[in-house]
């Protein structure tokens, strides 16, 4: 498996630490419930086919956003975390 | 035997080796197969299970019986294909599974008792007493049965492994290869061909066949002479492609020692990662056999390895040779062997309307329904119509038909397709992505079609990678027909093999079938079917016949057992290359490891980096003493420590303050410049990640300390909520371990050490209790923190890295000079347990900042990672196990991390548990054995009795619980 980095381009797997599901960027505010922030822990969607998680790696210290496929495995596109918030 | 004027191999240079310590010689370019067939060697290795003898049977990398161990002690490596074997100067091959010798082998008694020993014979047979399988059964039967056999010994042959790029994979390079890739290359796709064969040609180089009325071989030197030509083409011959992958990626095995005798330092295998755009699969077929009675006797081999061992290496096994088929191919084994001047005694084909045009005893509708020979085939029996003939044959070329090796086609889930018109199995379309087939392994079996198959997919796939490929005038070459009725097995008395190495006969699989083992994905673990290092390359198409047979299907809807990588096997050092010993654990050193080794400090790793455990004097005999003389030391005078390996992180930017107050469960952006202040790190969930240091250098600049432990993950962590989570904060954030080197100096004495080397003085008004500032050393910049983990007046003084040995030495020199000295991770441990300071021992990851007695720092005045999460009601429950300190009630000889707590009068067992403990250390100080531990309500429990048990060492003292601070805990020595 390859990812796509911004910065150093296509590379190994091996280069990167997985985190999870891309829901771990919609971090409740400081104001939600303690059942708002145990949802945003630990409930997923797991789907079968396009999903997004977050990689980093770790060579360049960067956060990705990967877009990709369960299903196929196809890894369809990676852009930095820290620009997927407007 | 040696064919006059026939072959390939290099008869100038004749090639020393030995077999089972017999000398012999062959010609460079032989395989080790075809030497040994040259010297008229059949019988060259046992069965598996039934120690049947057994001969070379293939040519390629497909053979099931031929299998060697190469070499001898450590470097032996067994199971080995003869077929696959370069021959070189001083090979010492030996045969495996025999004793005491390949032509008496005391085993060979297996076979008497075949009858008892069909398949499920184990399952069914050594049920009981349940304790024999494991002690008595599974021992015997693996030595009975078996493969070659490792040393044992290390072996430290070098592997290494490789990435390769290219647009274009083509695997196989036969004639539809070499075509692929020459209309790929000329139209300027960058290229790699890979082909397992230590020469590229593939079946041309077997066959005598002309392409544009040249020789076979003549015709692929001339291409791969113009691929080598080419910048844009990469030739990697003895290279297997061994699996298919997601996104392009193959895995492919490069031999590149194993034709050479060992080389110090030469690696004899690389294991590449090749990522191509496009591939197009030309890996030709494989032969497959007839099953008939005793149709494994050494002699006994394919019609295709026959042929080619004759044309390619000039080499026949025997003086008469018979052929066997159920297709016009096979008819080409009797007449290029006549026409090289073998004697071919009977060329026998099952189809009664046979067309057979060459010069020897022809039968067709016929069989052969037996064998004789014992240690090599001698003669067969041929039954025709009603009638049997007896035929002299010390080789029988065998002809089944043709599989195409759909492999790699399989790798990615995708099921190959029957076709009933060459009773095979074809490739998917579109099974791996980008991915096309040319050539014999798209069941196009003559040459004419193999060319032009591979030119088409050349052209192909150049247009797909925007290419413009220019048009190709196909070479001249055969277009023979291919014309066959299916044959599997061949009825009559005595066993009809079908998987030569796993000793799988026809019977075997039709008892599974009775008994129900009726999935192909049963028969086969039933049998053994298609399994070892063949994974039944020859015989799976035969033994799903013979099952479909069994069952009353067809074919397709019996299925196949799935392919899976690799399609031949491959070390694990291969694969794991670079990955042993440091490979595996790289080693990261400290500036003062050369002068912490040199005092003979026994180092212990942490991490990956080693760090001194103590160091001994002289007179000291065990760790203990030298441990409780440099707590002694620390707590009297002054100590030096490498701290080096803590994880420090420059944090930067206009928001680093509110950044670092987001990160750590207190308030950070309320330190004032020159400060430093302990932090604590909550994970999202509430619970403890990491504690440290945080110093606020500037305005907005702070260096933060982690554990050594967590170093890494702290960093990503960093980095994800300032990426991830709060990218609307201007920070920025770098690791600065391994650029600062940081000695911590300890001991009442520390400030009069430091101020012998530092340029101005230090003293308590200018760097207080938690101060930092910059200091020189000899005019160096340095950075001074006043802090310590160990409850004396200390201070950590950090310098750029390639100062650090220079300090280090400085340091100690100094502190000797005051009755001080260096101390290691024992002594560090002792006093930040007398002091009751916590480590990944107690924040474990399973404890919260209310557990350690934290609480109040996770600030309720700011959002913070773990804030909302600490709150939960049961991670603030008053019965969670808190930390604690012990101390033994009298004399204990010892007291264990990993004991658990019970209160006094109940039974030590799970439901009474009250707690465990964490650290224990032997203090000096305080005269005796002190603990950290969790108890259930602890901090209310000071001063009551608890039971601590030990069951893994057997160990049960009663302590007293008292305050986790052992040691000074108004804290008054910190501030001296």
């Amino acid at each position: 498996m390859r990812i796509p980095c911004p910065h150093c381009g296509e590379r190994d797997r091996r280069e990167f630490t997985y985190q999870g599901a891309d829901e771990i960027l919609d971090r409740p505010d400081r104001e939600a419930t303690v059942e708002a922030f145990a949802d945003y822990l630990h409930l997923r969607t797991n789907p079968a086919g396009d999903t997004r998680d977050l990689w980093y790696h770790d060579p360049c210290g960067t956060w990705l956003l990967v877009e990709r496929n369960t299903v196929t495995h196809a890894v369809k596109s990676a852009k930095l975390a820290s620009e997927t918030k407007a | 035997m040696r064919i006059d004027g026939k072959g390939l191999v290099d008869r100038s240079r004749s090639v020393p080796f030995s077999f089972d310590g017999e000398r012999m010689t062959g010609f460079a370019g032989d395989t080790l197969a075809s030497a040994l067939l040259a010297n008229d060697i059949r019988l060259v290795g046992r069965s598996f299970k039934y120690h049947r003898p057994r001969g070379v049977y293939g040519a390629g990398s497909e053979e099931p019986n031929a299998l060697m161990t190469i070499g001898s002690g450590a470097k032996a490596d067994p199971n080995v294909r003869a077929t696959t074997q370069e021959l070189f100067e001083g090979l010492d091959a030996h045969s495996q599974n025999r004793w005491p010798s390949l032509r008496r082998d005391i085993l060979s008694v297996n076979d008497l008792l075949s009858p008892f020993l069909g398949a499920g014979f184990y399952y069914k047979t050594f049920m009981w007493p349940r304790s024999f399988w494991e002690h008595v059964y599974e021992p015997f039967i693996r030595r009975a049965a078996g493969l070659g056999a490792l040393s044992g010994e290390h072996n430290d042959d070098r592997y290494e492994r490789a990435f390769a790029f290219c647009d274009l994979l083509v695997i196989g390079a036969g004639p539809a290869g070499l075509m692929a890739a020459l209309t790929a290359a000329r139209a300027g796709v960058d290229v790699i061909l890979a082909d397992e064969d230590s020469q590229m040609g593939g079946r041309l180089l077997a066959e005598t066949h002309t392409i544009d009325g040249k020789p076979g071989p003549v015709w692929a030197e001339e291409v791969l002479s113009e691929l080598r030509g080419m910048d844009n083409v990469r030739l990697m011959s003895r290279t297997t492609v061994t699996g298919a992958y997601d996104q392009g990626t193959f895995g492919a095995l490069e031999r590149t020692g194993h034709h050479l005798p060992r080389r110090d330092h030469a690696p004899i295998e690389c294991f590449w990662r090749i990522v191509a755009k496009r591939s197009i699969l030309c890996a030709g077929a494989l032969e497959r056999p007839i099953a008939f009675p005793n149709n494994d006797r050494p002699g006994i081999m394919t019609a295709s390895a026959v042929r080619g061992f004759a044309n390619r290496y000039g080499v026949v096994g025997g003086r008469e040779v018979a052929v066997f088929g159920n297709n016009d191919d096979a008819h080409r084994t009797a007449r290029d062997l006549i026409a090289a001047g073998v004697k071919v005694t009977a060329v026998i084909d099952s189809r009664a309307d046979a067309e057979v045009t060459v010069d020897a005893p022809v039968f067709t509708g016929a069989q052969v329904i037996q064998t004789k020979g014992r240690l090599g085939l001698e003669g067969l029996t041929v039954q025709q119509g009603t009638r049997a003939h007896k035929v002299r044959a010390d080789i029988l070329a065998i002809s089944g038909g043709w599989n195409p090796s759909v492999h790699l086609t399989c790798h990615m889930n995708g099921r190959p397709v029957w076709n009933d018109a060459i009773q095979s199995f074809l490739p998917r379309d579109g099974a791996i992505p980008d991915m096309t087939v040319a050539g014999a392994a798209n069941g196009a079996f003559s040459n004419a079609a193999c060319l032009a198959e591979g030119a088409e997919q050349g052209a192909k796939a150049a247009k797909a990678l925007g290419r413009k490929p220019a048009k190709t005038t196909l070479p001249e070459a055969e277009d023979t027909p291919y014309r066959l009725q299916a044959l599997w097995a061949v009825e009559g008395r005595g066993r009809k093999w079908l998987d030569f190495q796993n000793d799988v006969h026809v019977k075997d699989i039709r008892l599974a079938a009775l008994e129900n083992f009726r999935s192909v994905e049963h028969m086969k673990r039933y049998t053994t079917q298609g399994m070892a290092t063949d994974q039944g390359k020859s015989s799976n198409v035969a033994a799903l016949a013979v099952l479909a047979d069994a069952t009353g299907r067809g074919i397709p809807e019996t299925g196949t057992t799935t392919f899976r990588p690799p399609y031949v096997p491959v070390a694990i050092a291969a694969m794991g290359a670079g990955a042993q010993g440091k490979g595996f654990a790289p080693q990261r050193f400290t500036t003062s490891h050369a002068a912490s080794v040199a005092r003979g400090a026994p180092m212990i790793e942490a991490g990956l980096w080693y760090r001194p455990s103590y160091f001994p004097e002289v007179g000291e005999t065990n760790w203990r003493q030298s441990c409780d003389r440099e707590v002694n030391m620390v707590r009297t005078s002054v100590g030096i420590c490498d701290v080096t390996t803590l994880g420090k992180i420059d944090i930067q930017g206009p928001d680093a303050a509110q950044f670092l107050d987001f990160v750590y469960a207190n308030t950070i952006s309320t330190l004032a410049v020159g400060k430093v202040r302990y932090g604590l790190m909550l994970r999202e969930d509430g619970y403890v990640m990491d504690d440290g240091t945080c110093a606020r250098l500037g305005d907005t600049q702070y260096v933060i300390t982690t554990t050594t432990a967590a170093a890494a993950l702290v960093m990503r962590h960093l980095d994800f909520v300032a990426q991830a989570l709060r990218p609307d904060l201007d920070v920025q954030i770098v690791s600065v371990t391994e650029q600062w080197a940081q000695f911590g100096v300890v001991g009442p004495k520390s400030r009069e050490l430091l101020n012998s080397i530092v340029d101005s003085e230090i003293t308590d008004e200018n760097t207080p209790y938690m101060a930092c500032r910059p200091v020189q050393v000899a005019g160096v910049a340095g950075r001074l923190f006043r802090i310590s983990f160990s409850g004396e007046h200390a201070y950590e003084i950090a310098i750029p890295a390639r100062y650090g040995e220079s300090l280090y030495r400085q340091l100690l020199a100094q502190a000797e000079t005051l009755g001080g000295g260096p101390y290691g991770m024992e002594a560090l441990n002792v006093l930040r347990i007398e002091k009751g300071f916590i480590t990944h021992a107690e924040i474990h990851g399973r404890t919260t900042a209310f557990d350690i007695g934290m609480a109040r720092m996770v600030s309720p005045k700011k959002d913070c990672i773990g804030q909302t999460m600490a709150r939960r009601d049961g991670l603030l429950a008053e019965d969670r196990e808190q930390l604690v300190g012990l101390r033994p009630c009298g004399a204990v000889k010892q007291l264990t991390a990993g004991a658990h707590l019970f209160a006094e009068g109940t039974p030590a067992t799970r439901k009474f548990d009250e707690g465990y403990v964490t650290s224990v250390c032997y203090s000096p100080t305080m005269d005796g054995y002190l603990a950290l531990g969790f108890l259930k309500n602890g901090r209310a429990r000071h001063g009551q009795k608890i039971r601590l048990v030990d069951h893994l060492r057997g160990i049960e003292a009663l302590c007293t619980v008292c305050d986790p601070v052992f040691f000074d805990p108004e804290g008054g020595r910190l501030r001296g």
